[in-house]
C-alpha cells in the first residue's frame, strides 16, 4: 500500500478512540448535548439510536452535534481544493495583466514581449472575447478585460497562457501599456464631490425626522466612518477550465454561486448555458467573496481553454487577490438623533454613503441591506434611512458576510453610545429603553417585529449570565484607580433580517437518488465553503429515510444536476436547500411507502422508516431491500425538490413590505482592556447568547458563532484596509492586513445557544446562522469606546471603525484635549 | 570536494533532489514534483501558515522538529534535514493524535488552513513541555491564521492532543531518524548547478570567505524569510544562491559572563533563551517576533544584515550597546551595531563581506531594561513603533541613557536628543521628565504609512519616553501594560 493509499484509508476509517470533546468552560446548557460524540459519517461502525428532544419528536440526526463531513479528510490533507486536482497533460496556467492606474484611458497595448516569452502558448486580450466583454452579475458594468476606460488600480487588461504558472506571472510584467490617466476617485468624498455614484440613491421612512429631531428634548448629530474588510478566504480565487467536445467547458470554480459562472462562461464565450457544466465541492473559505467575484477568474480559465483548446487553471496570488477583487463596503454614516431624557428616540435620521468602488457588483443589496439594519432592534417613532451607492476607482466592493447590515447596524449601536454619553444612562439601559415592544414594533420599512419578546428575554439572561452590573461597578473602581490601563464593558443586540432582499431568490432546488443497495447520493444548489452545509443538509435527509448517515452520500455542487440556483449566501444556506432536499427524500419515500402499502397490504399510515429499516405493519425489512423491491417494481427512486420562502414581499419603490421571513437574535457582553499611552487593547472577556432557533447541528453552530464573531472583531479592531490617493491599496496581504490570531481570541470566551424556536415553519425550526454573528463584535467596538469614555465622562468618544491602536490612541487623546498631529 | 544533490530524509528514507532551479521552493517542490499537495499556499509570504510543514533536526542526540513555512523556503536549505508534511501523519490506518483532537473538536471548517495548522501542532505535540497553557498554545499558532473557526475549538484540540508525553509513530522512530540524518551530514561543500546558475551550501567560513569572493554578485541566504518573498512577490531571478545553514562555525551561541555572543546562523528560536535570560522585556520581543514558523527559519545575522528599518532585533541589540564582526575574506573587523546602518537599506557592508556574529553586552545591576513593541495586533506583526530603553542609575537618578527606535526613521537609531535630555533626572521627579519627552520630537520625524501615521508615530515615541520612565520609577508593569507584565502572575492580580 503506498502512501496516499494509507492515507486515504486513514480517511475513511473510524476515527480512534472516539474521544469525547472535553465540555467547554462557560457553555450553558442549551449545549449540553455535544459532550457526546457521534460517529463520523465516514465511520460504518455505530448507529446511534434516536433520542427524545424537548417537545417528544424523536430524531436520530437531525439536533446531533456531527463532525463536519470532511474533518478527518482537512486534518490529512486528503480533502480536495481545486489547485490540488490532477492536472491533466498540457494543462496551462493563466495570470492577469493589470492596469497600472486607477483612472483613465487605454491608449495602446503592447503585449508582444509577452507573447514572444519561451513557455507563453496565448495572451488573450478583448479581441478574443467571442460573446460579451462582462462578468458583471446584474449590471452590465465589470468587463472581463478593459476596453478602453480604466476604472481602478490593477483592472484587468489582459491575460497571458503559459506552460507554467511561474512562466506566466513573470510574462505578465512585460506588457506596455499607454495610459491617459485622470485623477482617481480613492475617499467617499472624492466621490461626493464628482458626484458619482453607481446606482441611484434610495430612501425611506415615516415622519417628519427634521421636526421630530428639532422639536426633542435632546438632540445630537455626527459622522461616523465604518471601514471595509478583505475576506482573507484562505484559499484564493481559483477556476479550472476543462474543455469537451463541440465547444462545451467543465469550469471547476471555487465558487458560492454556480449557477451564475455557467451563466456568465456562457454569456461571455456565446454558448448556450447548457454547454457549460460548473462544478464547486468545497471552498477554502467564502464569506461573500465568492459569491459574485469568483465568477471573473472562471471566466478566464474558461476562455482560455476555449482559445488554447486545453485545460486551463487560475489561481490568483494573494496579493493579486487582495488588489483585483472586492471587500466590505466601508461607509461614512451622517446620523441625527432626538430623543428623551430617558434616551429614548424620537427620531433617527441617517444617510449612509457606501464606497461601492468602480461598479454596482452587489452594492444594490448590500446598501439595501445596511438600511433595513440601520434600526437594529429599536423601535423609532419618526425615521428617515437614505443612502448613495458612490462610485470610487477602486476595487468593485461586493458580499461580505452580514451584507452591508453590520454596518448600518454598528452606526446605530454607536449612536445609542452618544446617547448614553449625553444622558449620563448606562448604555445599556439606553438600549433597553428603545427595544421593539407590543404596539411598537414596525421597523422604518414597514415590517412587523412578531418577536419582541424573544431579544428582550435573550438580553436579560445575557445581562444575568454575565454579571453585567457587577462588572460595571467593578470597572468603575479600576479605572477610577488606573490612569493609563482603563476597561470598557458593552452589551450589544443583534436582529438581523433572514432572506434575500430580491424576493426571487428565496429558492433551492435539490437532487436525491436512492441507489438498489440502499445508499443515497445527495446532491443540492448549496455549495460548502466551511459552514457546515453539506453535513447539515445530509442530517435532514438521513432523518427522512431513517437511515444511518454513512448511506447518504455528500457530492459537489453542479450545475448538471440542480440547475438555476441561487447563490449560497444571506445566511440561507441550511433554510432553503435542507427543505428541498427533504422535499426531494419526502417524495421518494411517499412513493416507497405507497409501494409498500399496496405490495403488503398494510395502510399507509402503519409504515415507519427508521433504524435503517422500514417497519410495515408488524414486521420490517431493511431499508436497502424495500429499495429493490422497488426498482423492481419500477417505482421512481429519484426526485428533484424544490422550495420557496413563503410570506415574504417587498415593494421596493414604495419601501414597504416583509422582505424577511423571520429575524434572528443574538447578544454579545464583552470587556476590553486599552492601553491609553499607545491604544494598544485586549478583549479581556465575551459572553454570548444566541439564536439559531432549534438547531440542526448545535456543534457546526456554535462553530459558525464563535467564528463569526471573531471575524466580526478582526474587523472592528485590527483589520484595516489603507489606499494611497493614486489608488494603491496599500494593505495587500497578511503582513499588512491584520486579521485575528489565536491570542486576539478573548481568553475568557463563553459561547450559549439561545433555547428558542422558529415561530415560523423553517427546516426543523432551526434559524439561520452564517452571518448574524459577525455583529455580536459590535459589542468588541462599543466596550473599546467605553474603557476610552473612562479618561473623561464629560465628552462623547470619537471613534470610528476599525479601532485600531491608532484610532484608539487619537480618541484618548482628543478627550485628553491634547488632539494627536 | 562539493556535493551536487541535497539529500534529506523522507517517510523514513533518504532522498536525493538535484539539478533543480535555486529559487525552487520546499512547497512547490511538494506540490508540483512530489505531486503531495495536502500542503497548501495561502500566502506565499509566510505569513498565513497553510504551508507549514515539520523539519527535523538532530540536537542532544534526539530529532526535534519545528515548524517552518515551505512557501518562503527554499528547497535546497531542508538539506540534512527530515521533512514531515501533513500527508505523513496518519499512519496504519488511524489518525494522529493531534489530527483526532482537531476533529473531535470541529476544529476544522473550510479546512484549507487545516493542514497547516495539524503541523504546527505536530511540533507542539513533539517539543512542548507538559502541562500546556493556552498562552503557549496561541503562541504556537501564531503563525497560522483561520478565519472560519475563531481558533477556540482548535486551542482545545492542542490542549487534548498534548495532555500526555509525545508517543507517536515519529516519537518511537526518533533513534533511527537520528541514525539516518547523521548518516547524511558529510561535512561536504554543496553546489548545484553552474557557474551562472547555482545554489551553494559552504561548509565552512573559509569556502564561503572564498566562495562569495569569486561570486560578490549571489545573494547569501540565511533562513530566507526575506529572500524568499523577493521570488514569491518581486518575481526575483535569484540565479546565484549562497546558503549559510551549512557552515559549521556560524551557529554557535556563546554566553560568557558580562557578554552574549551570537553567530549570524543562529536562528530566533535559538537565541531565544539566551536573550530572555539578558531581561524578561527581550524574552518578550523574542517571543513576538514574527511566528513560530519564522523564528525557526530566520537568523539573527539575518536580521541584521538585511538591514529592514522596521527589524525587531536592532534597536534592541543597539539599545544594548552591541557589537557586530564581519569577515571578508581572510579579513574581520568589529563596529559598533548602530554604525552598520547607514540609510534605508543601505548598510556598511563590502562586496564579498559577510556578518559573522554579533555581541551583546549584558544588563548590570544598576540598568534598567525596557522594550516596547507597538503594533496593529500582538502576535506576529512587524511594528509600527518599537521603543528600546537603557538606563543607567544612580540610586534614583539617571546617570545615562541608550535608546534605540525602530520603525521611527529609515533606519533603526539612536535617539540622541531623548538621550542627552534623560541624563540627570530624578525618577521621582515626573516634574522633571518634560524635556525628555519633548525632545523625542527632534530625534525623529517618522513616515505615514499603511502601519500608522506619523502622527501616530511621534505620539507613541513621546508615551514609551513616559512610560518607560514611570515603569523605572515604580519598579512595577501592572499600571503600564496589556501584556508582557514583569511581576509574577499573582503580583498582578
Amino acid at each position: 500500500m503506498n502512501e496516499q493509499s494509507k492515507a486515504f484509508a486513514a480517511s475513511t476509517s473510524p476515527l480512534r478512540g472516539e474521544v469525547a470533546p472535553q465540555a467547554r468552560e462557560g457553555v450553558g446548557s442549551a449545549t449540553s448535548s455535544m459532550s457526546a460524540l457521534p460517529p463520523h459519517p465516514g465511520s460504518l461502525t455505530r448507529s446511534d439510536p434516536p433520542t427524545q428532544g424537548e417537545d417528544g419528536e424523536f430524531l436520530r440526526h437531525v439536533r446531533k452535534p456531527l463532525p463536519h463531513d470532511s474533518g478527518p479528510k482537512h486534518v490529512q490533507g486528503v480533502a480536495q481544493y481545486i489547485d490540488d486536482i490532477r492536472e491533466p497533460e498540457g494543462t496551462l496556467h493563466v495570470a492577469i495583466g493589470q492596469a497600472p492606474k486607477a483612472r483613465g484611458h487605454l491608449v495602446s497595448l503592447d503585449v508582444s514581449a509577452v507573447r514572444n516569452t519561451p513557455g507563453v502558448v496565448a495572451v488573450l486580450t478583448i479581441a478574443d472575447i467571442p460573446g460579451k466583454n462582462d462578468v458583471s452579475p446584474a449590471f452590465g458594468d465589470d468587463p472581463l478585460f478593459v476596453d478602453s476606460e480604466i476604472s481602478f488600480l490593477g483592472q484587468a487588461v489582459f491575460a497571458v497562457v503559459a506552460t507554467t504558472r511561474d512562466i506566466a506571472r513573470r510574462a505578465v510584467k512585460k506588457a506596455v501599456m499607454e495610459i491617459e490617466s485622470e485623477t482617481p476617485s480613492i475617499t467617499v468624498e472624492d466621490a461626493l464631490a464628482r458626484g458619482e455614484t453607481v446606482l441611484p440613491d434610495y430612501a425611506y421612512g415615516r415622519g417628519d425626522v427634521d421636526a421630530v429631531v428639532t422639536a426633542a428634548p435632546h438632540r445630537l448629530e455626527g459622522q461616523f466612518r465604518v471601514g471595509g474588510q478583505e475576506h482573507f478566504y484562505l484559499e484564493g480565487q481559483v477556476a479550472f477550465a476543462i474543455p469537451g467536445e463541440d465547444g462545451d467547458v467543465h469550469v471547476y470554480s471555487s465558487t458560492q454561486h454556480p449557477t451564475e459562472v455557467q451563466h456568465v462562461v456562457a454569456r461571455v464565450l456565446d454558448i448556450p448555458d447548457s454547454y457549460v457544466t460548473c462544478e464547486t465541492r468545497r471552498m477554502g473559505g467564502g464569506f461573500g467573496g465568492k459569491e459574485s467575484q469568483a465568477t471573473q477568474w472562471a471566466v478566464t480559465a474558461a476562455l482560455a481553454a476555449r482559445v488554447t483548446g486545453r485545460p486551463c487553471k487560475i489561481r490568483l496570488d494573494r496579493d493579486d487577490d487582495f488588489i483585483l477583487t472586492g471587500k466590505r463596503h466601508d461607509f461614512r454614516c451622517d446620523w441625527k438623533v432626538g430623543f428623551d431624557t430617558e434616551g429614548r428616540i424620537q427620531g433617527y435620521g441617517v444617510d449612509l454613503l457606501a464606497r461601492c468602488g468602480y461598479s454596482a457588483d452587489l452594492s444594490a443589496g448590500v446598501v439595501d441591506r445596511a438600511m433595513f439594519h440601520a434600526d437594529n432592534a429599536y423601535w423609532m417613532p419618526a425615521v428617515h434611512i437614505a443612502s448613495k451607492r458612490l462610485k470610487t476607482n477602486t476595487v468593485s466592493n461586493t458580499a461580505f458576510r452580514g451584507f452591508g447590515g453590520p454596518q448600518g447596524m454598528l452606526a446605530i449601536e454607536h449612536v445609542m453610545d452618544q446617547i448614553a454619553w449625553a444622558t449620563g444612562r448606562d448604555p445599556l439601559d439606553v438600549r433597553y429603553a428603545n427595544f421593539y415592544r407590543q404596539g411598537e414594533n414596525l421597523t422604518p420599512y414597514g415590517m412587523e417585529v412578531e418577536e419582541t419578546d424573544t431579544l428582550l428575554n435573550l438580553v436579560r439572561r445575557l445581562e444575568e449570565t454575565s454579571s453585567y452590573r457587577e462588572r460595571r461597578k467593578e470597572i468603575a473602581a479600576f479605572n477610577a484607580s488606573s490612569p493609563i490601563m482603563k476597561r470598557g464593558l458593552s452589551l450589544t443586540p443583534v436582529k438581523f433580517g433572514i432572506s434575500f432582499t430580491l424576493t426571487h431568490m428565496n429558492q433551492a432546488g435539490a437532487l436525491v437518488h436512492v441507489y438498489q443497495d440502499g445508499s443515497v447520493h445527495l446532491n443540492h444548489g448549496g455549495t460548502e465553503m466551511g459552514q457546515g452545509l453539506y453535513i447539515k443538509v445530509a442530517q435532514v435527509v438521513a432523518e427522512e429515510f431513517g437511515i444511518a448517515m454513512e448511506r447518504v452520500r455528500i457530492t459537489a455542487t453542479t450545475t448538471a444536476k440542480v440547475p438555476n440556483t441561487s447563490p449560497t449566501a444571506a445566511s440561507s444556506g441550511s433554510d432553503l436547500n435542507g427543505m428541498a432536499a427533504k422535499v426531494a427524500a419526502g417524495a421518494i419515500k411517499k412513493r416507497m411507502i405507497a409501494y409498500a402499502a399496496e405490495s403488503y397490504g398494510i395502510p399507509e399510515e402503519q409504515i415507519e422508516f427508521r433504524d435503517d429499516r422500514v417497519f410495515i405493519g408488524n414486521e420490517s425489512i431493511p431499508f436497502d431491500e424495500l429499495a429493490k423491491k422497488c426498482i423492481l417494481a419500477r417505482v421512481p427512486m429519484s426526485e428533484a425538490g424544490h422550495y420557496k420562502t413563503p410570506k415574504i414581499t417587498w415593494d421596493r419603490a414604495k419601501g414597504t413590505g416583509r422582505p424577511f421571513f423571520y429575524f434572528a437574535y443574538g447578544a454579545a457582553c464583552s470587556e476590553v482592556i486599552v492601553d491609553t499611552l499607545t491604544g494598544e487593547n485586549r478583549v479581556l472577556r465575551t459572553d454570548i447568547l444566541h439564536d439559531v432557533g432549534r438547531s440542526l447541528n448545535p456543534a457546526i453552530d456554535i462553530g459558525q458563532i464563535e467564528g463569526g464573531f471573531v471575524q466580526g472583531m478582526g474587523w472592528l479592531t485590527t483589520e484595516e484596509l489603507v489606499f494611497s490617493k493614486e489608488g494603491h491599496l496599500l494593505t495587500h496581504a497578511p503582513s499588512t492586513y491584520k486579521i485575528p490570531v489565536a491570542s486576539d481570541v478573548p481568553a475568557d470566551f463563553r459561547v450559549a445557544l439561545y433555547p428558542n424556536s422558529n415561530r415560523e415553519e423553517t427546516i426543523y425550526r432551526s434559524k439561520a446562522v452564517g452571518e448574524p454573528p459577525i455583529m455580536l463584535a459590535n459589542s468588541v467596538f462599543c466596550a473599546l469606546a467605553d474603557a476610552i469614555h473612562a479618561l473623561d465622562p464629560s465628552k462623547p468618544v470619537p471613534l470610528n471603525a476599525p479601532a485600531t491602536p491608532e484610532a484608539i490612541l487619537r480618541a484618548c487623546e482628543a478627550l485628553r484635549g491634547r488632539p494627536m498631529g | 570536494m562539493a556535493r551536487d544533490a541535497i539529500r534529506f530524509w523522507r517517510n523514513g528514507q533518504p532522498i536525493e533532489v538535484s539539478g533543480f532551479h535555486p529559487r525552487t521552493t520546499l512547497l512547490d517542490y511538494l506540490r508540483l514534483q512530489e505531486r503531495r499537495v495536502g500542503t497548501k499556499e495561502g500566502c506565499a509570504e509566510g505569513d498565513c501558515g497553510a504551508c507549514t510543514v515539520a523539519i527535523g533536526r538532530v540536537r542532544d542526540g534526539r530529532v526535534h522538529y519545528e515548524p517552518v513555512n515551505a512557501c518562503i523556503l527554499l528547497l535546497g536549505q531542508v538539506d540534512g534535514t527530515e521533512v514531515v508534511t501533513v500527508e505523513d501523519l496518519a499512519q496504519g490506518g488511524e489518525l494522529h493524535p493531534v489530527q483526532s483532537a482537531m476533529v473531535a473538536h470541529h476544529g476544522s471548517q473550510c479546512g484549507f488552513c487545516t493542514p497547516g495548522i495539524v503541523m504546527s501542532l505536530f511540533t507542539l505535540y513533539q517539543e512542548a513541555e507538559r502541562p500546556l497553557s493556552r498562552e503557549h498554545i496561541n503562541d504556537a499558532l501564531a503563525g497560522n491564521l483561520c478565519r472560519c473557526t475563531g481558533y477556540r475549538p482548535i486551542v482545545d484540540a492542542a490542549l487534548e492532543a498534548c495532555s500526555g508525553a509525545p508517543q507517536d509513530a515519529f516519537a518511537k522512530a526518533s533513534e533511527t531518524t537520528a541514525r539516518g540524518l547523521a548518516g547524511m551530514a558529510d561535512g561536504h561543500d554543496l553546489f548545484i548547478g553552474n557557474e551562472t546558475r547555482f545554489f551553494a551550501a559552504p561548509a565552512s567560513e573559509a569556502s564561503l570567505a572564498a566562495l562569495y569572493a569569486q561570486h560578490s554578485d549571489a545573494t547569501l541566504v540565511a533562513g530566507c524569510t526575506d529572500v524568499g518573498l523577493w521570488v514569491t512577490k518581486g518575481m526575483a531571478e535569484l540565479d546565484k544562491v549562497i546558503w549559510l545553514g551549512r557552515v559549521a562555525s556560524l551557529d554557535r551561541i556563546e554566553n560568557e559572563a558580562d557578554t552574549l555572543t551570537i553567530g549570524a546562523m543562529v536562528t530566533h528560536a535559538q537565541a531565544f533563551a539566551g536573550l530572555q535570560n539578558i531581561d524578561p522585556d527581550l524574552g518578550e520581543l523574542m517571543r513576538r517576533f514574527g511566528s513560530a514558523q519564522v523564528r525557526a527559519s530566520g537568523t539573527v545575522g539575518g536580521n541584521i544584515a538585511n538591514g529592514s528599518p522596521i527589524g525587531d532585533l536592532a534597536p534592541a541589540l543597539i539599545a544594548l550597546g552591541s557589537t557586530l564582526e564581519l569577515r571578508q575574506g581572510e579579513t574581520t573587523r568589529a563596529i559598533p551595531l548602530e554604525n552598520f546602518f547607514i540609510a534605508y537599506r543601505k548598510q556598511d557592508r563590502l562586496p564579498g563581506e559577510f556578518v559573522r556574529r554579533v555581541t551583546v553586552p549584558k544588563i548590570k545591576g544598576n540598568e534598567v531594561f525596557r522594550a516596547y513593541k507597538v503594533s496593529k495586533r500582538f502576535d506576529e506583526d512587524i511594528s509600527a513603533v518599537l521603543g528600546v530603553f537603557k538606563l543607567t542609575l544612580d540610586g534614583r537618578r539617571i546617570t545615562q541613557a541608550r535608546i534605540a527606535f525602530g520603525g521611527m526613521a529609515g533606519i533603526p537609531k539612536r535617539a540622541v536628543e531623548t538621550e542627552a535630555a534623560l541624563a540627570g533626572i530624578f525618577l521621582d521627579e515626573p516634574s522633571s521628565w518634560g524635556d525628555a519627552l519633548a525632545a523625542i520630537a527632534r530625534d525623529y520625524q517618522p513616515l505615514d504609512d499603511h502601519r500608522a501615521s506619523a502622527a501616530y508615530r511621534a505620539t507613541v515615541a513621546r508615551n514609551l519616553v513616559f512610560k518607560a520612565l514611570s515603569e523605572a520609577a515604580s519598579g512595577a508593569t501592572r499600571a503600564t501594560r496589556i501584556i508582557g507584565l514583569r511581576e509574577p502572575l499573582e503580583a498582578a492580580e
